[in-house]
């Protein structure tokens, strides 16, 4: 790639009147209740506590349906029930119990583009996402762990396991249908039962995944799903009969489960923020290395724990880059999530939409150059951010230290590889790192010294249930699916 | 004249931090004593700027540590096994049980052993559905805090300390507090084993004074600790909620320590491992 080409060389897509796509929104009806219960021992119920909550689409506005939220009564109701169903689904032979996790997969994969739709519709995510990561991912994480319950003599040389007992599963908004899958997928085929609880935000996947449990016949109490917010949460995380916590979400709230969980011997594991550095190296092929940012940061909002949310481009291609990546952003749609063209969805909720905004302030007000460059009117109603990046940031300004959890990109520089190594460990997080370029001996050499536990090589924001996810430092601790994953729902016996 | 009079010359005990031996900022000391209740050590008593110091030391270390060959590391856990075996004599003099020096001697040797072999057993490969190389290594996570167990003083604080060192950790160290002198003759075997300065710090001192220093510092990654009651594993545990610390408490006793198949194994190494999980694309 020459260096020297910096400006004019690439020339700006120009599409005249066909850029005015016809709006191709997804049509096939879903069915929302109006009302949906605390699912309990194989049954909705209404809330104990009486309490209700609204749960809106975010890119309208409009009410979608009222859930119940649980309170202590009820949240005690569903630890009894995962309790009382935990000998027999633990006795259960291995291979029947990976029937139950295959058959849901197979179901979820029958049901997924009404899945996808509604995951659409509750949180705002692009319907092309829901379609074709969170649903399908999801369906291929209980698939793949259905295969291990009656392997894991082999997953531990030299150990006997057993479960841990009754997990207390916390799951965020971002991938809501997705999150409950990789909770539940390996709780279950290790021998555990679940209470799980779905973000206040976006309950409805998970009380249809309920449905589903129910069709396929999967014993009462093995899984519960209580909805509710934060007191939710934390009622659940605190039950003195839960045997484990897990939990994904923000560093702060997972630092308050840990002091919770102090001296208890529950087992925790902790999914938490990151401020993922994304690197470009001057060798890197930059058609594909600016594929990987988009994608890096843009994907879901940017509403992902890994983003690639800070760009740490070399020096000497950096104008060219900045120049690339404009472009590029001219070409994203923001808009109706379930239009199959749209590329950005909705912000997920009033209150995260602040936060954002909040941190865009902060960041001009630092001394940040902001760039929006994509095209086209927002809408009048519901909650969106235009993808944005900023240029100049210094590794002291807050938007380069802090999470933004939206369609913000920072973007710094670096002379040497040294010094970029540098900077992508210049954080308390350690999630995940992304690193371009065309050298393999460079590739390898950051890539061992880089802090975090998931490193895209040449790519971004890939994910598998067979790949081991989760963070090194203030990012947390324990991993999520591959053999690792089952760690965190098995004791080892010598 | 007789051979009597001659006064014998008595070892000064200090810290060992970053390859020195320092004494104790505090200017403090306990006493050893021998059965028959005579002054046989005067031992440092650490204090909280001793640790501090102990874990800059430790920072600085560990990345070189790290980056030294998993061959490397092995012989250097078995040159600590040569000098621990070559300073068995004085090992008993302190206190120690024979079996517990030999065991304590061969749990070296095991980690010594694990040291190019743990990756292969706790990292992968993992089949994922699309063009990409993926794999799970298994990395140090820093800089470990040790707590050993007031009993079996060289046993338990080897135990601790082997599988951290073995993974490319460097480790801050408090020895046994009731029996400490085990702790300050180990702090000898190391100076002549080839460690790396700062890799191994070791500490005398009393765990009551020091544990919540070891839990609270955002510069400790995790810890090691064993022989604690429920309130000492609380407050580690809540070095958790500081900087998320990876806290594990092993709950044996007496005896235990001596158990192979627990002690010898793989999976004391895993607690202190970070897993790294590589994508890169395959050509298509």
């Amino acid at each position: 790639m020459s260096t020297n080409s910096t400006n004019s060389s690439t020339p700006a897509l120009d599409f005249g009147q066909k850029w005015k796509l016809d709006a191709a929104p997804e049509t096939t009806p879903v069915q929302i209740a109006d009302e949906y219960g605390l699912f309990i021992n194989g049954d909705f119920r209404a809330a104990l506590s009486g309490q209700t909550m609204v749960t809106i689409n975010p890119a309208t506005e409009e009410a979608l349906a009222q859930f119940a939220v649980a309170g202590l009564a009820d949240v005690d109701a569903a630890v009894a029930a995962a309790r009382k169903a935990l000998p027999a689904w633990q006795q259960l032979p291995a291979v029947e119990r990976g029937k139950y996790l295959y058959r849901l997969a197979r179901r979820l994969q029958e049901r997924a583009r009404e899945f996808a739709i509604l995951e659409t519709m509750d949180g705002g995510k692009p319907i092309k996402e829901s379609r074709d990561v969170d649903i399908p991912e999801a369906a291929k994480h209980f698939f793949y762990h259905a295969g291990w319950a009656d392997k894991l003599d082999y997953a531990f040389p030299n150990r006997q396991v057993e479960p841990v007992g009754v997990c207390a599963q916390i799951i965020p908004w971002n991938f809501p249908l997705l999150m409950a899958a990789w909770k539940i997928a390996p709780a279950l085929a290790c021998g555990n039962t679940v209470v799980l609880k779905p973000a206040e935000t976006t309950p409805l996947t998970a009380l249809r995944l309920a449905e589903v449990l129910q069709e396929i016949k999967l014993p009462a109490g093995v899984v519960n799903i209580v909805t509710g917010g934060g007191e939710t949460g934390a009622a659940l995380a605190n039950h003195p009969d839960v045997n484990k916590v897990a939990f994904t979400g923000s560093t702060e709230v997972g630092k308050t489960l840990a002091a919770a969980a102090a001296g208890t011997g529950k087992k925790l594991t902790l999914e938490l923020g990151g401020k993922s550095p994304h690197i470009i190296m001057e060798d890197a092929c930059l058609d594909q290395a600016i594929e990987g940012v988009i994608q890096g940061i843009y994907f879901n909002q940017g509403h992902v724990c890994c983003a690639g949310s800070r760009l740490l481009v070399q020096e000497s291609i950096l104008a060219e880059v900045m120049q690339r990546l404009e472009l590029r952003m001219k070409t994203l749609r923001v808009g109706n999530p379930l239009d199959k063209n749209t590329d950005v969805g909705a912000i997920n909720s009033a209150a995260q939409l602040q936060i954002i905004q909040d941190y865009i302030r902060v960041g001009q007000e630092e001394g940040a150059e902001l760039c929006t460059p994509t095209q086209g009117e927002l809408p009048e109603v519901g909650f969106w951010q235009a993808p944005c990046f900023f240029k100049g940031v210094q590794p002291v300004h807050t938007i380069a230290r802090e999470e933004i959890f939206g369609p913000v990109l920072s973007v710094l520089s670096f002379r040497t590889p040294e010094e970029a190594l540098q900077r992508a460990n210049q954080s308390p997080y350690g999630l995940a790192a992304g690193i371009w370029t065309d050298k393999g001996s460079k590739m390898f050499s950051l890539a061992s010294r880089i802090k975090a536990g998931v490193v895209w090589c040449n790519s971004y924001n890939r994910f598998d249930a067979a790949s081991p996810f989760g963070g090194f430092k203030q990012s947390g601790f324990g991993r999520e699916g591959g053999r690792h994953g089952l760690r965190a729902y098995l004791n080892l016996k010598s | 004249m007789s051979s009597s009079e001659r006064l014998p010359i008595l070892k000064t005990f200090k810290l060992f931090i970053n390859g020195a031996f320092p004494r104790t900022e505090s200017g403090r000391t306990m006493i050893v004593n021998a059965a028959d209740g005579a002054a046989i050590a005067h031992l440092c008593l650490a204090s909280r700027k001793d640790l501090r110091n102990a874990v800059a030391a430790a920072r600085t270390a560990q990345s070189g540590w790290q980056k030294r060959s998993a061959y490397n590391k092995g012989q250097v856990l078995y040159r600590m096994a040569e000098m621990l075996e070559g300073k068995s004599a004085e090992f008993l003099g302190a206190g120690c049980e024979p079996i517990e020096i030999t065991e304590a001697i061969d749990r070296l040797v095991a980690f010594a052993g694990w040291a190019d072999k743990y990756p292969q057993i706790l990292g992968c490969a993992n089949p994922v559905a699309g063009p990409f190389h993926n794999f799970t290594i298994p990395e140090a996570t820093g800089v470990v805090g040790v707590i050993a167990p007031d009993e079996l003083p060289l046993l338990g604080l080897i135990s601790l300390i082997a599988p951290v060192l073995c993974a490319g950790n460097s480790v801050v160290a408090l020895g046994s507090s009731a029996q400490p002198l085990p702790t300050a003759l180990f702090a000898e075997v190391c100076a002549t084993s080839d460690v790396p300065a700062g890799v191994v710090n070791l500490l005398t001192g009393q765990v009551y004074a020091l544990i919540a220093h070891f839990a609270s510092p955002r510069d400790v990654d995790a810890i090691h600790a064993g022989g604690c009651n429920t309130e000492d594993t609380r407050t580690l545990d809540m070095g958790a909620a500081e900087n998320l610390k990876r806290v594990t408490v092993r709950d044996l006793v007496a005896d235990q320590w001596y158990q192979r198949r627990d002690c010898h194994s793989p999976y004391w190494i895993e607690s202190f491992v970070e897993m790294k999980t590589l994508w890169h694309p395959l050509a298509t």
